[in-house]
């Protein structure tokens, strides 16, 4: 028996709707964040998947630029979260409907 | 065969991980379970070669982002147990966990749908891979920390500079983003002022 991308692919999908579901239940910012980290991982489990199926470096370098732009994101997030947090400390993402028309 | 073994292995980490981050009530406990997930996720990348991104993903991510969240969580003293009996609105949950078959089912279709497998990809996958460039960067057996950087600073070298100046960009924005506007207003202890 021989672990084909297939394999690979099915792990980033449950991976995917895993985070995908944890985005949509948990209210917490900071978890929400998480879960999008998840999602992120799934994407890049199926990019090497891919790169390695197909013989093509591509994947990888998608991989590495995912892994740059998460980064930036999560400190972009983090710091957003910590500034509405300061002001009150028990918010979810439900209280933050100031914008709201 | 050991390759299964491993898959098996990875996977079980991998998920175990997601499924405690969704899961556990107390922020640490899912940021610690995240770490998990992203070795699992390292394993992988080292079975299928991918030896550099591996080491990356345990940096960056086991390293650097998760230490962020952990950082995040104890700075604003949220690492309490959450709440999560009650549903912020009536079928929050179920219509949630719904959404998430239906996007794993529809994931499914399109890996298995298809009807082509990377066996027999061939010309057909590469010219979805390479898109408008219309030239493949082949993987060869030469290490691939190698070709990742050749590939990196040679093909990929607007995008590379893109993604200095978008880490410079978010540096400067998290700093801004943190400040403390009303600092200017405090009285600040100078020496030989503060006695006074």
């Amino acid at each position: 028996m021989i672990v084909t991308e297939t394999w690979y692919l099915v792990v980033s999908a449950l991976l995917f709707s895993i985070g995908a579901t944890g985005l949509l239940v948990r209210r917490n910012p900071l978890i929400m964040f998480m879960c999008v980290e998840l999602m992120l991982n799934a994407v890049n489990i199926s990019f090497v998947a891919f790169s390695t199926a197909l013989r093509d470096l591509a994947g990888q370098t998608a991989v590495f630029f995912v892994l740059v732009v998460a980064a930036a994101e999560v400190v972009v997030g983090l710091s957003i979260v910590v500034a509405v947090m300061r002001r009150r400390p028990s918010a979810t993402v439900d209280d933050l409907a100031e914008l709201k028309g | 065969m050991a390759g299964v073994v491993v898959f098996v292995i990875s996977t079980v980490i991998v998920l175990a991980g997601a499924l405690g981050v969704i899961l556990y009530r107390n922020p640490v406990h899912a940021a610690l379970s995240l770490i998990a997930s992203f070795f699992g996720v390292a394993i992988m990348f080292i079975s299928q070669g991918a030896h550099f991104l591996a080491l990356v993903q345990i940096v960056v991510y086991g390293g650097a982002i998760v230490v962020l969240f952990l950082f995040v969580i104890m700075l604003l003293g949220v690492d309490r147990e959450e709440d999560i009996s009650e549903e912020p609105f009536e079928g929050q949950r179920v219509s949630a966990l719904l959404s998430g078959v239906m996007i794993f089912a529809m994931l499914m279709g399109g890996i298995f749908l298809s009807g082509r497998t990377g066996d027999e990809a061939g010309d057909y996958g590469q010219a979805a891979i390479t898109g408008s460039t219309g030239q493949v960067v082949p993987l060869t057996e030469e290490e691939d920390v190698v070709q990742l950087g050749h590939d990196l600073f040679t093909r990929n070298i607007l995008a590379f500079e893109a993604t200095g100046l978008l880490l410079t960009i978010a540096t400067v924005g998290a700093v801004v983003l943190v400040r403390n506007r009303g600092a200017e207003d405090l009285v600040v202890d100078e020496p030989g002022t503060a006695s006074r």
